[in-house]
């Protein structure tokens, strides 16, 4: 047995008046092809279909999307994990308006990644080498840096879903950590003070759910509970 | 169709990877009207998946290490086609642009002296290959492209710079004095159409290794600049040279980085021999990438591959132990865990040679701008076109290039880029406007697409494409192979004039992208593959059974490859570094 039940979110904004799921049969072969192998087979029958993809090998962020339940990278993910009752579910990311089939309006969460101002400020003269940082230091970053900006967090976080305007989001959040816990960076104050209102950072309820989803196992709570530290002790 | 609607810039880049954003971020802080056009969120770009590094004599490692060292490398790897002028502005330039991503605050691993950290690499050698195995490739872990790309893009955010993501360029518009005026671009979101006018188009659209069946490029490596430069009649140089990557994993095709035998890993065959040891006895594992790819292939075809069909061979980590794999090659653990199912803490990685990097490209001189040869064979500058990056050929890496080159060459030759057409606008710089039949021409194969009813479909023909290639121009080749893989092709290019593209809807329509893409690669390997089949002899990355040596008399050249007419010139090759002594070509032993 080797035919695979698929199903995929289908919605053409010039075409449909509403979004359905469309069946697909996909022959594996009998191998536990990934979620990516299985839209490309269906691609092939089916050109119309629209979802993202780029590296093919969970480094690029391009192809997060809803499986059976669960946002992760179509590329990384084998069928074998995620099927249910003999059937794969494919829907885009929850939670941004949709553009067409798997292919979600990103904007949103790019704009709360900007707002964080996501790039080392320093403005100290830079030496004529390289900034020094202690390997302890630069350890500080690791679980911070590796973030791909596949949005399966901030899409899984039902703070973002309610406020996606106002709160920041787990991967914007973890964005704002990275700076903040660089000993390299000297615009501490200034990053706390933009997450110190009620909605940007604090909308975060530790629900977990981006920890669960993350594809590169980063841990945007742990993150964020960093940055209420700071906030607070900076309180007092 | 609507009427089309122009947006106008000073300089217009294609393409959002490491050089594209190198040179927008230069041209951002000038001030210029410059955008950034790329068919993918940039830091989708397949620069977020180089790995082990970027090389470059920073002198952590080595207090002592020299750029020229690092020169005399590039320039023996290469195989003595690189152009010295280039490769000497690569790495005495190198220290500078690397220092400044450090500051722009790419997270390099460190050394306990809290410099940068810098690794072993293949090629690699102290005081002109006379001092032994050299540390010279800056690392940030083994997610260095992905610490780059993001790094750049985020000072891009910082600099303003301009964004038209998941747009797609379609062809270049020249005037009716052929220079190149900008291009036709299409918006993927709403399948708008704009005339995207510029006094600067830098093609910064990387490579097309997507030409082959089993590459570690991304699904996007189409080859479009290459595409767009060639369908605009302007040449490409060095085409055959396709760089064969020792370590993709088997099957899948995802790359290891040689970060792996830089820290001590090593490949063996069948029988547990680290057969490199015969090959290459004095860097053994660390020779070039084309000596290593030849010598596994060798491994396998006389019967010492490992697998149920005895087709690729091993590369053992375990011995390094899991604090060093999980502290330098977290990357690779999780690649080979997801893609090789082998926990290599524990178990060696299936690995295969794997089409990885093109060293050819559009001829560029060390400010980016783009050549053609007039007809009597000297350079003459295209006005208004650049490119920079893998789809440039400046050349730096000739025949074959080595490993953290490619990252190296992204920053120093974007940032060249956007310093010339920095200066070059500021003097003042205008071209005749483009005409609408100059702008109608440039549509022309969108609208063949378009238009389209009936034929093959892109994706049987791109697969087809991809096995002539993959057959007839991998790691060795052979007249009679390539003869019929041309002809092979000369039949696509028919029925891809032909095909079908079956969804003509505008909202993210991906078949269409797809469509245009196929035209790309088809271009790519027609120039790859009559460039290959002139080049008699064997030179780095080129390898021929029936030329098995290197012919400095005839071939100690670039070839230029014609679009129009379809032959093969060739061009001179620089020796005249400027503040150095030319490297003699010698016998390229490792």
């Amino acid at each position: 047995m080797s035919n695979l039940q698929v199903s995929v979110y289908r919605y053409n904004p010039e075409t449909d008046s509403a979004p359905y799921m469309q069946e697909f049969q996909i022959d594996t072969q009998g191998r536990d092809l990934m979620v990516l192998n299985v839209l490309t087979m269906i691609k092939d029958q089916d050109s119309s279909l629209a979802f993202r993809r780029s590296c093919r090998e969970g480094v690029c962020g391009s192809d997060g999307m809803n499986m059976n339940g669960k946002n992760g990278l179509a590329c990384v993910t084998a069928v074998s994990e995620v099927i249910k009752d003999n059937k794969l579910v494919l829907r885009p990311l929850p939670g941004l308006p949709v553009m067409r089939d798997l292919v979600v309006d990103m904007n949103l969460f790019y704009k709360q990644y900007e707002r964080m101002q996501p790039y080392l400020q320093n403005d100290t003269a830079a030496p004529a080498i390289e900034r020094l940082q202690s390997p302890e230091d630069r350890d500080k970053l690791d679980g911070l840096y590796e973030c791909i900006l596949c949005a399966c967090c901030s899409t899984s976080c039902p703070s973002f879903w309610w406020n996606p305007d106002k709160f920041v989001g787990p991967a914007g959040l973890l964005q704002a950590y990275r700076f903040l816990a660089d000993t390299r960076d000297n615009a501490t104050q200034e990053r706390l003070a933009e997450l110190e209102d009620p909605f940007s950072l604090f909308r975060c309820r530790g629900i977990m759910n981006c920890v669960a989803v993350c594809p590169k196992g980063l841990n945007p709570t742990r993150a964020i509970g960093k940055i209420r530290e700071m906030l607070l002790s900076n309180a007092t | 169709m609507s009427t089309m609607r122009s947006l106008s810039f000073d300089a217009i880049i294609v393409g959002g990877g490491g050089s594209g954003l190198r040179a927008a971020l230069e041209l951002a802080k000038s001030g210029k009207k410059t955008a950034v056009l790329s068919k993918v969120f940039p830091t989708r770009s397949h620069t977020v998946s180089a790995q082990g590094g970027i090389t470059c004599a920073i002198g952590s490692a080595d207090p002592n290490d020299d750029w020229r060292w690092h020169m005399y490398d590039t320039v023996k790897g290469g195989d003595y086609i690189a152009d010295q002028d280039a490769a000497e502005y690569l790495c005495s330039e190198g220290p500078k642009a690397v220092f400044e991503l450090e500051h722009m605050g790419l997270p390099f691993s460190r050394f306990d002296n809290g410099r940068i950290y810098q690794r072993p690499f293949g090629g690699q050698s102290k005081d002109f290959g006379k001092g032994g195995q050299a540390a010279r490739t800056c690392a940030a872990a083994d997610r260095t492209g992905h610490a780059l790309l993001h790094t750049l893009y985020q000072n891009n955010l910082k600099n303003n710079t301009v964004f038209l993501d998941e747009w797609y360029a379609v062809d270049l518009v020249t005037n009716a004095d052929g220079d190149v005026v900008g291009c036709i671009a299409l918006c993927i979101e709403t399948g708008e159409i704009a005339h995207v006018k510029a006094k600067a188009t830098v093609l910064a659209t990387g490579g097309a290794g997507r030409i082959f069946a089993s590459t570690t490029n991304a699904l996007i490596n189409t080859g479009d600049g290459i595409g767009m430069a060639l369908r605009a009649g302007f040449p490409m140089q060095d085409m055959e040279m396709w760089q064969f990557h020792p370590t993709g994993i088997h099957g899948a095709g995802c790359l290891v980085t040689e970060g792996c035998r830089g820290e001590g890993g090593y490949l063996i065959n069948k029988d547990g021999e680290r057969f490199m040891e015969r090959y290459a006895p004095n860097a053994k594992d660390l020779a070039g990438r084309d000596v290593v790819a030849r010598a596994m292939v060798m491994e396998v075809l006389e019967g010492r591959g490992c697998g149920e069909n005895g087709d690729h061979v091993m590369l053992k980590l375990d011995h390094l132990g899991e604090e060093v794999l999980m502290k330098r090659l977290p990357g690779i653990v999780e690649l080979s865990k997801t893609f090789a199912h082998v926990d290599p803490v524990k178990e060696p990685i299936p690995v295969t040679p794997t089409c990885h990097y093109m060293m050819g490209g559009i001829p560029t001189n060390v400010d980016g701008q783009a050549l053609a040869q007039d007809p009597d064979g000297n350079d003459r500058v295209i006005n208004g076109l650049f490119a920079c990056g893998e789809a440039a050929c400046v050349s730096v890496h000739g025949a074959n290039r080595l490993g953290g080159n490619s990252l190296l060459d992204l920053v120093v030759f974007g940032r060249a880029a956007g310093i010339h057409i920095e200066k070059s606008l500021n003097e003042g710089v205008e071209y005749l406007e483009a005409s609408q039949s100059d702008v109608d021409r440039a549509m022309a194969r969108m609208s063949r697409w378009n238009e389209s009813n009936g034929g093959e479909s892109v994706a049987d023909l791109r697969a087809e494409l991809q096995s002539t290639m993959q057959n007839a121009f991998g790691v060795f080749r052979q007249e009679d192979n390539m003869q019929e893989g041309v002809s092979k092709l000369a039949e696509l290019r028919e029925r891809i004039g032909n095909a079908h593209l079956g969804d003509k809807s505008n909202a993210f329509n991906t078949a269409r992208v797809e469509a245009l893409e196929l035209d790309n690669l088809l271009e790519v390997a027609e120039a790859t593959a009559i460039a290959a089949l002139e080049r008699k002899e064997s030179r780095g990355a080129h390898s021929r059974y029936d030329y098995p040596d290197r012919d400095d008399v005839n071939w100690l050249k670039h070839s230029l490859f014609h679009p129009t007419n379809k032959t093969v010139t060739k061009r001179e090759v620089n020796f005249t570094p400027k503040t150095v002594d030319t490297f003699e070509p010698k016998i390229r032993t490792y």
